[in-house]
């Protein structure tokens, strides 16, 4: 799953707030707890020594619960919260280096941002906020409405391009919020718990929205959530953050399988575990009394998605890859997976 | 904070400073002062109308009443309108310069009957135009009012569009100059500036940045000291001429500037009501007193006291020893 | 691609805003090329000129009711009982507070508390109310009055604005409850109100002094006049702010409305109330000089008697004084207010809070005590160096700065009068009464629809009817420039001040300042430097409107709210882009606000303009203060103003409403 460059780079990001953050990294204030600390020295640690890498057209999911610190990592990655310290690159390019002028290109043509307030200018129409970063960057009207009404288009805002932000629900706020970032064609997509503020139903609605996006245009996003289940559902990697620091970086099913530690472990319990695991987690090597006369299938295929089959089988199924046997399934494995139990 | 059972004792223990200081400041009250004199000569209410000129007058007869006759010298600080109609209420006793006024003199002298007028002050206001000092030396005949349409344009200013300005000032001092300007056919427009602070900052100004500037202005002023404006000459006054105001073509009347009490004051044996209708002095003196008070800044007391000494005589004579 | 039957579908019933929006703008842009078409091609006629001197039916009329009013005055049993009734129970009010704090009494030198006394008694108070510092702060305030050799002046001036206030809030508070509760009593009062609130007090000054006598009761009843509204107002909308809910809630735990009112609805509007008081007070003070044109003690007197010789420094000194009185007192009751909406009970025991009260009573006592005893603590000591300190160097710099830019502000002025005063006056006088008139309506009817219109086309007729319509055009020329420059300064200081914190605290004072010092003082400097001309009158107008504009254009740019600026910010937007594009238009109710109360305020000094050379309704409303046979004039010059001031203010508010339906949702 590496590509040859990663997309976005981040070394050890810190971000401290207070009157002498950069003394705090390094020292041994910094093994201190969040209100140790500010009591101590009047300073806070939001973000806490971070690294990763975001591969090209990949969605990476930052995932946390409030105060983890999530919130002003993705504001780090944009500089709209200057790291303390740290590595940031995008393809290559040292982003805290950039100077005011380059920044600003950068924010207009390279990267967008979505935010959990949508964040929209309420005087102007739909379309002119769509087209606003575009004509900051000097796009002539006609050109920028073109472009605008083609994004509306692909989000799905056809017939509302004149309306105004305070007629539409919050459903289709996000949606012109989204378009406002498409707009601009940015190799980065940053969206910062975009749907929390959304009702349950819109939540899902858009979720799939994003889903398939993703598939059309194959942008890298990263993507800021509480919501495991959401997390799950869109992310090919997710990071949990905890106090400022990530504690484990892995696809959906590695959390789920391999939770880092007991907070990791904790979180993911009352995820329905048969959603997330695939075949390959629970392949196992025949028993006695077991043949191989059982059907094939696909080891990325979810434990639910498969249960049915398994079930039905009769038998313990075979877990292919290729030619390659991974293991065996049986119908013990599968309800024991679905009944949840534990590790 | 007023509310709610602790609040009430709060409430109480306000009330019990306020309470005690009420005590304390009404206790105790010592008399002491002018007791002989205070009743002979009782309190005297004088209006003190804003200008300089009223001022000298004021400073140097409260001064006299105050040392001399031991009166309490009530000032008011208010405008004529209400210096006239204090004589209705009686809350003013007497007015120390009066310029003209013939309608308030109407009303209040001889219809209504509770003022009385008490003769010349020895002052003798002369209103008219005039022009800035570099003016009148680098154009001589601009000070008779034939040749001022020869100068009219370079009177024009951002007020008077294309006709050149003549400043008026504080509204209370009633003018003829629209109806001059218009009968003597002179291409000026009257600029309203509304008070003599305008007026005069506005001549001071003309003066030191050598601009041109004509307007309305009178003598006994302290101004004239300090930029001593030239007089120009209209058609000469001739008694009616100014009967009706829109047909006026002939320069002000010379203004005896006169007193005026309140009848009862009058008739009250007071003898500050005989120094008052005995005050009479000169421009010259006027003007004296009104320098120590504009320019050198003096208080009331100290202006007047150095005139007064100066002419102790004449003070005795206005007492009527 | 769900659009679900959650989702709101827009564009139903209501039309889009836009277009709602570019409607009036169409329609406006209609009724500015209608108006200059048709004035142009008729300018000259029917503009309805007055003669300087001359009278109409309607102000000689006027005159009569004021003659009339003067020969009753003694006779009719109104004005006899009623009248001194109130006169009476004012002057006794009055001379308490004199007899404790200022004058001297019959027959002690020194009052009979002394000034130690005072500033004990002053931080007393002030720390019961407030805080510690703001007491210290508070205390030097009165102590630095003394410094500047006017400690009795300044208690003349303290104890007739305490009065006022006190009588203000007597009146103001009870009626402006019951306007809350009762919105059909609010509608009744507005008028009244408004009048009050625009009337210049120099149209009533001398009627006043007819029924009430030259003296305190005069004084306490002008300002009155002028600060119960805000009293009133304030407390109106603070009952009207608190939640409904809260109100239900107690009423449905069984509380009477009159028990609902004690200990739901004033508890808690109480912080606005606060707030109204420190509004009452701040009112009451611009009224110093004004009221020292019927001889009202204090340091109006000084800055009216300097003005007679021009001593720009002295009039500055008293300014200084009436200024630092009014920061002390608007500090003080601020910080009271902040103390009462954070709950101090909260934070004292019931305990702690009676030890303090008594030892800062005993503490009020000694220095009562103290200032009596010893002469020292007395009557101020020195005699004022400080102040004639300043006086002097006032007056060299005023003359230096004349001296040196006196061609620049003259460059100015006539830049400003030729290119943009003269031909707006121009315009307006020249038209026909009934275009400029019916530009009026029209404005009216597209932004405030039929009721608007209504209002305006009353205001008009009004107008034309006291005579005086051509002054009246004079005047709102003069004050459409004070507005654009009032409004041009709000945007470009409030915009600067609302980004930069740094600079909106260093700015702050000057714009207090600017809103307390009497006008009288920065007249003749102005004078000095513009001029006796419109453009002075203009100065000194924006002087003392454009603070309140930028204050309301910096809350504005301040109130975007911050996803909006982050949003911005993550698209890229360079800085300018940002105060153009994003933060100026977010702000469009601020700025509409700005503008109506930039006109009220330069409205409000329309008269002192009448004093610098603005001609017009002003100075007609100085004339007939002084003179007896224009006194009808000047009242007819009043209403006038009174009817212009109105018409603006409905307008502009309607306009504020207007431009205020595009951003319902602020995108939280």
């Amino acid at each position: 799953m590496s590509a040859p460059e990663p997309m976005i780079s981040v070394r050890h990001l810190w971000k401290v707030f207070g009157s002498n953050p950069e003394k705090i990294i390094g020292s041994a204030d910094a093994g201190l707890s969040r209100t140790e600390l500010r009591a101590k020295t009047g300073n806070t640690i939001a973000v806490r020594d971070v690294s990763f890498d975001v591969a090209p057209g990949e969605v990476f999911v930052v995932m946390g619960l409030s105060g983890s610190g999530k919130s002003t990592l993705v504001r780090c990655m944009t500089r709209l919260i200057e790291p303390t310290h740290g590595e940031l690159e995008l393809e290559g390019e040292d982003i805290l280096k950039a100077d005011d002028k380059r920044l600003r290109e950068l924010r207009r043509t390279r990267f967008s941002m979505v935010f959990q307030h949508f964040g929209l200018l309420p005087h102007r129409e739909v379309i002119d906020n769509i087209a606003y970063s575009l004509e900051i960057n000097g796009v002539g009207k006609e050109a920028r409405h073109a472009r605008a009404n083609e994004v509306i288009d692909l989000v799905g805002l056809q017939g509302y391009a004149h309306a105004y932000p305070e007629q539409l629900s919050g459903g289709m706020q996000q949606r012109v919020g989204l378009a406002r970032a498409l707009a601009v064609d940015p190799q980065v997509l940053f969206l910062d718990e975009p749907f929390s503020a959304l009702d349950p139903l819109i939540r899902r609605d858009m979720q799939a929205e994003v889903i398939r996006l993703h598939h059309e245009l194959g942008k890298t996003m990263v993507f800021i959530t509480h919501d495991l289940a959401e997390a799950v559902k869109l992310g090919d990697r997710i990071a949990i953050m905890r106090d400022g620091a990530v504690v484990q970086i892995g696809t959906p099913e590695q959390l789920v399988a391999e939770p880092a530690d007991d907070y990791v472990a904790n979180f993911v319990r009352d995820f329905p575990k048969s959603h997330v695991l695939t075949l390959r987690w629970i392949a196992r090597p025949l028993a006695d009394g077991e043949d191989l006369s059982g059907p094939v299938l696909l080891p990325t295929l979810s434990v639910r998605d498969a249960a049915r089959q398994v079930l039905e089988a009769g038998t313990v199924a075979r877990i292919m890859d290729g030619d390659k046997l991974l293991g065996v399934v049986g119908a013990q494995d599968i309800l024991s997976v679905i009944a949840g139990a534990s590790n | 904070m007023f509310t709610g059972h602790r609040a009430r004792k709060r409430t109480a223990y306000v009330l019990l400073v306020g309470a005690v200081t009420f005590a304390l400041s009404t206790g105790g009250s010592a008399q002491a002062g002018y007791t002989r004199a205070a009743a002979k000569c009782g309190t005297v209410n004088l209006a003190d109308n804003a200008w300089v000129g009223y001022e000298a007058n004021l400073a140097v007869v409260a001064y006299v009443l105050k040392n001399n006759l031991g009166c309490k010298v009530v000032v008011k600080n208010i405008s004529e309108e209400i210096s006239w109609q204090g004589f209705q209420s009686g809350q003013v006793d007497a007015i120390l310069e009066n310029w003209g006024h013939e309608d308030l003199a109407k009303k209040y002298i001889t219809t209504q009957k509770v003022a009385v007028d008490l003769g010349p002050t020895g002052n003798k206001g002369i209103i008219g135009w005039y022009v800035v000092p570099w003016m009148a030396k680098k154009y001589p005949d601009i000070l008779n009012y034939k040749n001022l349409n020869k100068y009219a344009s370079m009177f024009k200013n951002s007020e008077s569009g294309s006709m050149g300005a003549f400043l008026d000032g504080d509204p209370s001092y009633v003018t003829n100059d629209e109806a001059l300007i218009k009968n003597l056919k002179l291409n000026f427009k009257v600029i309203y500036t509304g008070s003599e602070a305008a007026l005069i900052t506005s001549f001071r100004a003309a003066e030191a940045q050598k601009k041109p500037m004509i307007g309305y202005f009178y003598e006994p002023q302290w101004f004239l000291a300090q930029v001593p404006l030239k007089h120009v000459t209209l058609p000469a006054y001739t008694p009616g001429c100014d009967a009706d105001a829109k047909k006026v073509a002939c320069d002000y009347p010379p203004y005896v500037l006169n007193k005026v009490a309140r009848a009862k004051f009058m008739t009250s044996g007071s003898p500050a009501a005989t120094v008052i209708k005995n005050f009479t002095w000169t421009n010259e003196d006027q003007n004296s007193v009104a320098k120590s008070l504009a320019v050198d800044k003096l208080s009331d007391d100290a202006a007047a006291k150095i005139w007064v000494t100066a002419h102790a005589a004449q003070v005795k004579a206005w007492i009527g020893k | 691609m769900s659009t679900t039957v959650l989702e709101k579908t827009p564009l139903k019933s209501e039309q889009s805003p836009k277009r709602k929006l570019s409607l009036t703008g169409r329609r406006s842009a209609f009724l500015s090329v209608f108006f200059l078409v048709f004035a142009i091609a008729f300018r000259g006629k029917a503009t309805l000129p007055l003669d300087r001197s001359s009278l109409t039916g309607f102000q000689e009329s006027l005159n009569s009711l004021s003659a009339w009013i003067d020969n009753n005055r003694d006779s009719n049993p109104f004005f006899t009982t009623f009248v001194n009734v109130v006169r009476n129970s004012i002057e006794w009010l009055v001379n308490f507070f004199q007899h404790g704090i200022s004058q001297s009494g019959d027959s002690r030198i020194i009052p009979q508390i002394g000034w130690l006394g005072v500033v004990v008694i002053i931080g007393c108070v002030v720390y019961a109310i407030s805080n510690f510092r703001m007491s210290l702060f508070a205390m030097s305030g009165f102590v630095v009055l003394g410094l500047l050799g006017f400690w009795q002046e300044s208690m003349d001036t303290l104890v007739l604005t305490m009065a006022a206030v006190l009588l203000s809030l007597i009146i103001g508070i009870p009626l402006g409850v019951l306007a809350g509760l009762f919105p059909k009593f609010e509608n009744f009062l507005t008028p009244a109100l408004d009048f009050a609130q625009v009337m210049p007090t120099f149209v009533y000054l001398t009627p006043v002094t007819l029924f009430f006598l030259i003296g305190p009761a005069s004084a306490t009843i002008v300002t009155l006049i002028y600060a119960v509204p805000p009293a009133l107002r304030i407390t109106a909308v603070a009952i009207k702010e608190v939640p409904w809910s809260s109100v239900e809630a107690a009423v449905s735990m069984g509380s009477t409305r009159w028990q609902a009112l004690r200990k739901v609805q004033l508890p808690q509007a109480k912080r606005t109330i606060v707030v109204g008081i420190n509004q009452t007070i701040m009112a009451a003070l611009s009224m110093v000089t004004i009221a020292a044109l019927i001889d009202a003690p204090g340091l109006g007197q000084v800055v009216v008697r300097a003005l007679e010789s021009l001593d720009v420094g002295r009039s500055f000194q008293a300014g200084l004084g009436i200024v630092i009185l009014a920061v002390v007192l608007d500090r003080s009751t601020t910080a009271a207010a902040s103390k009462v909406d954070s709950g101090n009970i909260v934070n004292e025991s019931r305990r702690s809070r009676k030890t303090i009260l008594t030892v800062l009573g005993v503490i009020a006592l000694l220095g009562i005590l103290t200032s009596r005893i010893f002469s020292w603590a007395g009557a101020f000591p020195g005699s004022g160096l400080l102040g004639a300190k300043i006086s002097t160097w006032v007056n060299n710099y005023v003359n230096w700065f004349q001296m040196h830019f006196v061609s620049i502000t003259n460059d100015i002025t006539n830049v400003v009068s030729y290119g943009l005063i003269n031909p707006m006056q121009t315009l307006l006088t020249q038209s026909p009464w009934f275009i400029t008139g019916l530009a009026f309506v029209g404005l009216s009817w597209i932004f405030g629809g039929k009721p608007l219109a209504a209002i305006s086309t009353f205001c008009v007729l009004a107008i034309v009817g006291t005579g005086l319509w051509s002054d009246t055009m004079v005047t709102l020329a003069s004050t459409l420039v004070a507005a654009i420059i009032t409004v041009a300064l709000g945007i470009l200081v409030g915009t600067w001040i609302g980004r930069n914190k740094k600079a909106d605290r260093w700015i702050r004072p000057i714009l207090d300042a600017g809103q307390v010092l009497p006008a009288f003082v920065y007249l003749v400097p102005f004078l000095g430097l513009f001029g006796a001309t419109r453009f002075t009158a203009i100065m000194a107008a924006v002087v003392y409107a454009a603070p309140a504009s930028i204050k309301l254009m910096a809350d504005g740019i301040r109130g975007v709210p911050a996803t909006i600026i982050e949003a911005a910010t993550a698209a890229g937007s360079s800085p300018w882009q940002m105060i153009i594009k994003v933060q100026i238009p977010s702000a469009r109710r601020a700025l509409a606000l700005a503008t109506n109360q930039g006109i009220i305020y330069v409205l409000a000094m329309i008269v002192v303009g009448g004093l610098v050379g603005a001609g017009g309704l002003g100075y007609l409303v100085v004339a007939g203060f002084s003179q007896e046979n224009l006194k009808g004039k000047g009242l007819a010059a009043g209403l006038a103003i009174v009817l212009l001031g109105i018409m603006l203010d409905r307008i502009t508010q309607a306009i504020a409403h207007k431009s205020s339906k595009g951003l319902s949702s602020a995108a939280h």
